[in-house]
């Protein structure tokens, strides 16, 4: 041998370092690409992760793949034109894209809703909280590798699309919010079949629990893994059920009600611990189930005193006059705070829409949170943020 | 806290570095100087009346004679929103980043950079985030003219009308 | 009788050759003047034609079943439009998988990436060797049958680490790893329960495993002392491992590696890893069967001895093999089912996870029993009534728990009408 021996300083996942002589056995890193296409990753999003064997270092979110320019589109069309764009953004929960925006355009222009309208738009803003989050529970169960309890959740969200194909006519982009009501009114036969749905779905909420929630092995993967901090959360603007996962109690319904949410009564779930540490995966997933049976609470509230009446003004949907100024308005999407910030000139459609995604936001803590996991605890944890790459991207 | 007492708290510690409100917001706007964004955002964050803990939305808008960086704060323990304003020339916009108090600002800001050009001084990784790496332009500039192709794939947008009439994906 | 009662002595292993002994017999002097040479090797010949015809068929209605299976658990219907409720679905896509283009990444390692589906097929194959189906029904009765299974089981790993590291995909790598490491930890229960069960049969042959267990349902290993049931728990879970099934189907792990080792293989070469590890699933599970559930004993001692006695009687022969060759296989397909019913219901387990489970769980569990039942051994040799009682007094209820859940299953559908919501 003879050689002086150069040794070198290789870092360790858990924090410092270690020495490593020629000849010692040597571990390499290796950088590996989860996306853009990868069953896991929601769609097109990419995280280049690097990796020591299964653990993860250090890894880096690129997005961008499915960039349609919503905001640089809506500043040629009318106010009412954007309804239909912001469909496309958040597809799986779309109704309360057009819910964000027109309350936007509507605290804007000062366009009065009727009290119908509103009511309607609690009703089929919980259904779409409900259709998002078994979504979202059921994708969940197909990262872990529970693949029945997808199906599971995709039949009962089949009957919510059906409800909303019945009230609007589409399955994903309904364009049915619109500034100043709703496009279409609820016969007595939907808020009967609504009903119906809700009375079937809460118990299939406790086969959900029974199926994946309280499993071992689902314990075992996604308590303690992807913990997130309260002050890191907020820091890393996270709202949702993110945020609330953390342990506090925010929600924009509750905090800041819009719509006539400040005659409802429901809870708002957070976030205990109670299986992992606070903030873990098990958490964030187990609010959207729980917030499944409070969105079912308060659709039997609206049902039960939904007034008669109008639902929207008819000359409001081929265009509303909305005065010189900026509102920013704020509204509780199944994944967080989904914001608008309208700028308007006086013409005839927006100067400037700029949309705050809940996901874009979500998504961000990704690197903080998985450093030091495993590949396999990387889906657990993009699965528990719940993002849609359709509003990442935008 | 409401509106006024914001305002008047942030004068207060502030005085002239507060530009002024914009009338035409809805929700209570201050200007203030790109100098001293970076001090009153960490008072907002950090005093405990104000507590702007949660940073919502860091954006821009395009006005043709200057461009405005947009900052909507939220604050989860008093319920409160404001919104600060820093104007930037237009040729060359320029604002100081807020990623060291709000980490939440990183991707904000990447993407009006991306956007709008706006160059956000001391920005840790100032890179576009929605476009390709390679792209030219602001796209969200009003002056925004887009490119007639991009690496070979043809503007449709611009060429309405003259497309070819059968597609071949190889040639 | 030409070579009745012939051993094939090879070094320490001896083996008997009960399928092409019975054909033989069974044709008798017809073929007296066929040489020994000749006609014994295309007896056995026949015999392992008659093992990939069973592996084939087999895999097929496996595919099909866990099709059904999984779409009866998830409200769904599963193939139902080609042949009677799907049937021939599997052939369908058998053929549309033989007429898929063969891919090979570029910059793959051509050779290797050729043989690894060889070889992982080559590793599950031979143990059919020693699966019995009857007492006739074998290709050969080695007598270090369990130590062969053992062994040449591993094999399979060989193969699937081939396929990861030829692949040049880094996620094939992943499987590749992750199969490695598993195996590490499997492998050890897995040993273990293979002890215990030599330890009570006192032979390592499959055939003489089973005549230990004859006689009535109590006599099987199952129920031989409190701690068998720890012990068949921990073969089960390890077999699961074994044959890559969920929970612990890591080196496929689809939504985390894609496809795993097999992300770059298409066509044919894909549908051997799939026949493979269909094959090694049924192994598993008859090989469970042979050591814990009495393998082909009915359990019902004056129907075995009754079956027994055939001496001087070809017809009773037959009907003894042909009960036995259908109460092993409904053993067998039952566990099949179960491990079926634990894909569809559980998540996947971690890496790390899996190696806590087998090594810190499962290894000091199957330890104490395997202790704890020589000493039992030691003490009552050849079983104890009074620990059988105990036994099935002890299990009774997670065996009760199992039956109604699967009566829930079966039965309980028709009862419960579930509204549709349509």
């Amino acid at each position: 041998m003879g050689e002086a021996t150069n040794v070198t300083e290789v870092p360790l996942p858990q924090g410092g370092t270690v020495a490593v002589k020629p000849g010692d056995f040597r571990t390499e890193e290796m950088l590996l690409n989860i996306g853009p296409q990868h069953p896991s990753t929601h769609g097109v999003l990419r995280v280049v992760v690097r990796t020591d064997g299964e653990i993860i270092l250090d890894s880096q979110v690129h997005i961008g793949y499915l960039h349609r320019c919503f905001e640089k589109v809506v500043e040629n069309v009318t106010w009412t034109q954007v309804t239909p764009y912001t469909d496309r953004m958040d597809y799986l929960a779309s109704m309360y894209n057009n819910l964000g925006y027109s309350l936007a355009v509507e605290k804007l222009g000062d366009v009065e809703v009727p009290e119908r309208a509103s009511y309607i738009r609690i009703i089929i803003g919980e259904l779409q909280r409900i259709a998002s989050h078994l979504m979202s529970v059921g994708t969940y169960g197909l990262d872990v590798g529970a693949i029945t309890a997808f199906l599971y959740c995709f039949r009962d969200r089949e009957i919510t699309l059906r409800i909303f194909e019945e009230v609007c006519g589409q399955r994903l982009n309904y364009n049915y919010i619109r500034p100043g009501g709703v496009s279409g009114d609820l016969t007595d036969e939907m808020l009967k079949k609504i009903d119906d749905f809700i009375d079937y779905f809460l118990p299939k909420i406790d086969e959900i629990d029974n199926l994946l929630s309280m499993n071992g092995i689902f314990i075992y993967r996604t308590a303690g893994v992807g913990i997130l901090p309260l002050d890191l959360a907020l820091d890393y603007g996270c709202t949702g059920p993110v945020l609330r996962g953390s342990g506090l109690a925010r929600d924009l319904r509750k905090d800041e009600p819009y719509g006539l949410y400040e005659q409802f009564d429901f809870d708002v779930i957070t976030g205990k611990g109670e299986k992992g540490q606070l903030g873990d995966c098990w958490d964030r997933y187990m609010i959207r189930v729980r917030e499944m049976r409070e969105s079912c609470k308060i659709i039997k509230q609206a049902l039960a005193k939904i007034p008669e009446g109008k639902f929207i003004e008819p000359k409001l949907l081929k265009n509303v006059k909305v005065k010189k100024g900026e509102s920013y308005l704020k509204v509780e999407n199944p994944r967080g705070e989904l914001g608008y910030y309208i700028v308007s000139d006086g013409k005839k459609g927006p100067y400037r829409c700029s949309v705050r995604a809940p996901s874009f936001c979500n998504i961000a803590v990704l690197p903080e949170i998985s450093r030091g996991c495993m590949v396999a605890d990387m889906v657990v944890i993009i699965g528990s943020i719940d993002i849609v790459m359709g509003e990442v991207d935008r | 806290m409401t509106s006024e007492e914001i305002l008047k708290r942030l004068q207060d510690q502030f005085g002239e570095a507060i530009l002024g409100t914009d009338d035409s917001s809805l929700n209570l706007t201050v200007k203030v100087a790109s100098e001293t964004l970076l001090e009153i955002s960490r008072f907002c964050r950090d005093d405990s009346s104000l507590s702007f803990d949660l940073l919502s939305l860091v954006s821009g808008v395009d006005w043709t004679d200057r461009i405005e960086s947009v900052i909507h704060l939220d604050s989860t323990a008093h319920k409160h929103h404001l919104v600060l304003k820093v104007d930037c020339d237009h040729e060359s916009p320029r604002c100081p980043s807020v990623v060291e108090i709000w980490n939440a600002a990183d991707w904000h800001e990447r993407e009006t950079y991306d956007m709008f050009g706006i160059i956000y001084e001391g920005h840790p990784n100032l890179v576009r985030i929605l476009c390709a790496e390679d792209w030219e332009g602001y796209p969200l500039r009003k002056d925004y003219l887009m490119p007639d192709e991009y690496h070979g794939i043809p503007n449709d947008f611009q060429q309405a009308g003259k497309r070819p009439q059968k597609y071949n994906p190889r040639g | 009788m030409i070579f009745g009662g012939t051993m094939l002595s090879n070094g320490l292993v001896f083996a008997r050759y009960s399928l092409a002994e019975w054909i033989q017999g069974l044709l008798g002097d017809r073929l007296e003047m066929i040489p020994e040479w000749i006609l014994f090797p295309l007896l056995m010949l026949a015999g392992c034609l008659v093992i990939i015809g069973f592996i084939t068929v087999f895999a097929l209605f496996a595919i099909w079943m866990e099709r059904k299976v999984s779409a009866h658990m998830q409200c769904r219907l599963g193939p139902m439009e080609v042949g009677f409720h799907g049937a021939l679905q599997t052939i369908a896509d058998g053929v549309k998988l033989l007429g898929k283009e063969d891919i090979v990444p570029r910059h793959a390692d051509k050779l290797l990436h050729y043989l690894a589906p060889i070889i992982v097929f080559a590793g599950v194959f031979p143990l059919f060797v020693v699966v019995p189906f009857s007492e006739k029904i074998l290709i050969s009765d080695i007598n270090l049958g369990l130590f062969f299974v053992a062994a040449v089981g591993a094999v399979e790993v060989v193969g699937v680490i081939m396929a990861g590291w030829a692949s040049n995909n880094k996620w094939s790598l992943f499987g590749a790893m992750r199969a490695a490491t598993q195996l590490v930890s499997y492998e050890i229960p897995l040993g273990l329960a293979f002890l215990t069960i030599i330890l009570l049969a006192g032979s390592f042959s499959m055939v003489d495993i089973i005549h230990q267990q004859e006689g009535w349902l109590s006599n099987w290993f199952l129920f031989h002392n409190p701690f068998m049931p720890i012990i068949f728990l921990s073969f089960f879970t390890a077999s699961l491992a074994e044959c890559k099934r969920a929970p612990f189907d890591l080196p496929e792990a689809e939504s985390e590696l894609v496809s795993g080792f097999h992300t770059e293989y298409s066509g044919m070469k894909f549908s051997i890893f799939f026949l493979a590890e269909y094959a090694a699933m049924y192994v598993v599970c008859a090989i469970a069967a042979v050591m814990f559930l009495g393998g082909w004993s009915t359990g019902i001692k004056p129907l075995e001895a009754w079956l027994a006695d055939s001496a001087g009687n070809p017809m009773r022969e037959v009907l003894s093999n042909t009960v036995h060759l259908v109460v092993i296989v409904t053993k067998s397909m039952f566990l099949v089912f179960v491990q079926m019913w634990l894909r569809w219901t559980l998540p996947r387990i971690r890496l790390d996870q899996i190696m806590h489970v087998c090594l810190k769980v499962l290894l000091p569990w199957t330890m104490v029993a395997m202790v704890a039942t020589s000493a039992i051994e030691l003490c009552w040799p050849g079983g104890n009534m009074v620990l059988t009682a105990l036994t099935i007094v002890i299990w009774s209820i997670p065996l009760l728990w199992t039956l109604k859940a699967i009566l829930d299953m079966t039965v309980g559908i028709f009862l419960k009408f579930v509204p549709s919501g349509r």
